[in-house]
């Protein structure tokens, strides 16, 4: 290791001042920071263990805290393209072969979405510093692995690439760059896929990718077979055909990464572990669900469908896991201090539930929910500090 | 033919001083009008006309108006004139007239049309308040049309109702972006636009 950094380092003069490349120092920089820095470790010989964190070993962490997600995401593509198109009956009948196949056809297909949200929006980030003549900040690296992991597996790509470039631009770059966006990038992204382009964002089709990823593997739809995913059905009101388990298991229907809850967990368990993600956002925001949904199902009409949506699969349907693990505690977006996250998260949980049952127009609520929130976010936090002051100002006072 | 002076008062609200891009008014109708071309552009003459002749109005009658109920004399100016613009819409162009629907009504209301009477027409003569009446109203009907032009274009498909992207295009897999149609996507192209102005005006500036 220590001889790679002597060459990494003698390779760098060549982008200093007066260098072969001096033009593309930042690029250079950009690398440097990503593996080694802050290089400053700890001696051998005192107490104090120091862990030199920044915001790219951050990242770092949560890029890791999603691959399970995505990673069963590939899976469950191919899954559902070889149910769709009748190759495969039930998941007992999942053969080695098979998997393999299945895992391949949707690494095949989730991989264009991750390249071209990395290449659009690095690329304009790139671009960017290097006209501000600023280091290239590292906030993209999540927002382009979340990017692949909360768009219809069916969405084509031209469109991922304007919704990306979008929100690069004009939920990013426009209010300063990384760690100054009011709102989450990625769910921007989403968002603005979902109002341009609805069709391959709600409804049956989207979430199910059954004709052929470069021209392998292509089919026709098995008779019978219904791709709706939980969500779809409640809003079109009809009952849920899926059991709480298939929701949790997560070999349904859905957005790429969404679907199975203990992949999710698995990271979120590791973004607690590592203090990266608060714990307190999730459990308010999982909280707030619940209890909305349980007020729903007491006192909503009994022939309302979506009001007696029992509150447990609210909070495994669609994306609220995913939101309430990995959006909602986006550390830049999501309220700082330690009392307005209960109330921040609560609040999502409660707007996304709204969402869902009385707005059949939305069938999910958590993207809308999330981005309301992170407006809401500055002014929760204003009124917390605010209380704390007043309360202090009496305690001297008397 | 202009003297220095007139020609500021004319062109100077096109560009340096835009109403919309720089004082930043009349951006609701901005936002509402601006679906298609067609209704933008009749507003935009609607808006360039009313603004003109209530200056001149104003302008004429502006040293015997009391100082006291000068807002109420210049709204019934203004109102007058719309009345008989949007009289001669209905009659002319009922279609345009009904897709505009409230917001002809509404150039009453518009705050550049306030803000020109207040600011210019009551303590300037009439041929110069004419100047920066038409001067203004263009400002803000340009910035109309490129708006429009924009959100029609990504949005539909269209300019001025006829078809520009070929069917081979949808036929590739294009698809009409449905957010143009909405009004917050007119409120980032006004943005977009006054980012643009600006980027612009500073380089000249330098």
């Amino acid at each position: 290791m220590n001889k790679f950094y002597q060459i990494w380092k003698k390779f760098g003069q060549n982008f200093q001042e007066g260098g072969k490349f001096a033009k593309l120092s930042s690029f250079y920089d950009a690398f440097d920071t990503f593996l080694f820095t802050p290089d400053a470790t700890a001696k051998r010989n005192g107490s104090h263990i120091h862990d030199g964190r920044d915001s790219k070993r951050t990242m770092i962490l949560v890029v890791i805290a999603l691959i399970p997600a995505l990673l069963f995401g590939m899976f469950n593509v191919g899954y559902q393209h070889l149910l769709a198109t009748g190759q495969l009956a039930a998941i007992s009948e999942l053969t080695c072969p098979l998997f393999w196949k299945a895992f391949g056809f949707g690494t095949l297909a989730v991989l264009p979405y991750l390249i071209v949200a990395y290449v659009v929006g690095l690329g304009i980030e790139f671009t960017v510093a290097q006209i501000k003549h600023e280091e290239v900040a590292e906030g993209f690296l999540v927002t382009g692995f979340i990017i692949p992991l909360i768009v219809p597996i069916n969405t084509p790509l031209w469109q991922v690439a304007i919704a990306v470039a979008f929100a690069v631009i004009f939920a990013k770059e426009v209010f300063g760059g990384t760690g100054y966006n009011i709102f989450n990038v990625a769910l921007i992204t989403r968002a603005f896929l979902f109002f341009a382009y609805p069709s391959h964002m709600t409804g049956d089709e989207p979430f199910v990718r059954i004709g052929s990823t470069f021209g392998w593997d292509g089919g026709q739809l098995v008779e019978g077979y219904t791709c709706a995913t939980p969500l779809t059905q409640l809003g079109t009101g009809t009952p849920v055909s899926q059991s709480f388990w298939d929701m949790a298991n997560g070999l349904i229907p859905g957005s790429v990464g969404e679907t199975c809850i203990w992949a999710i967990l698995l990271g979120g368990l590791l973004l607690i572990c590592t203090g990266v993600a608060s714990w307190k956002t999730m459990l308010a925001t999982f909280v707030g669900g619940a209890l909305t949904a349980i007020l729903f199902n007491r006192f909503g009409a009994e022939s309302n469908l979506a009001a007696q949506y029992p509150w447990y699969m609210h909070l495994v349907s669609g994306g609220f896991a995913f939101g309430a693990v990995f959006m909602a505690t986006d550390p830049v977006t999501s309220a700082r201090t330690e009392c307005g996250k209960w109330i921040y998260g609560f609040l999502i949980g409660l707007v996304a539930v709204l969402v869902r049952v009385l707005n059949p127009g939305y069938p999910e609520g958590m993207m809308l929910a999330i981005l309301l929130m992170n407006a809401f976010a500055p002014l929760i936090d204003w009124c917390v500090v605010q209380v704390n002051i007043n309360k202090r100002a009496k305690r001297v006072a008397k | 033919m202009l003297s220095q002076k007139t020609k500021d008062t004319l062109l100077g609200p096109l560009n340096a001083n835009n109403p919309v891009v720089v004082q930043i008014l009349g951006i609701c109708s901005a936002l509402a009008v601006t679906v298609q071309l067609k209704p933008a552009l009749v507003m935009g003459i609607a808006v360039t006309i009313i603004v003109a002749m209530a200056n001149v109005i104003v302008s004429l009658i502006r040293n015997t108006i009391p100082m006291r109920v000068r807002i109420i004399v210049q709204l019934v100016v203004v109102a007058a004139l719309v009345t008989l613009v949007s009289e001669v819409l209905k009659a002319f162009a009922y279609d345009v007239a009904m897709q505009l629907s409230v917001y002809l009504g509404l150039i009453i209301t518009n705050c550049i049309l306030m803000g020109r009477l207040e600011a210019f027409a009551m303590t300037n003569k009439p041929w110069d308040s004419f100047l920066d009446g038409l001067g203004n109203g263009l400002g803000y009907a340009i910035i109309l049309v490129i708006v429009a032009f924009v959100r029609e274009l990504f949005g539909a498909g269209q300019l001025l109702g006829f078809q520009v992207f070929p069917q081979s295009w949808y036929d590739a897999g294009y698809e009409n972006n449905g957010m143009m149609l909405m009004p917050a996507m007119a409120l980032i192209l006004v943005g977009c636009v006054i980012w643009a102005h600006r980027a612009y005006n500073d380089k000249e500036a330098k």
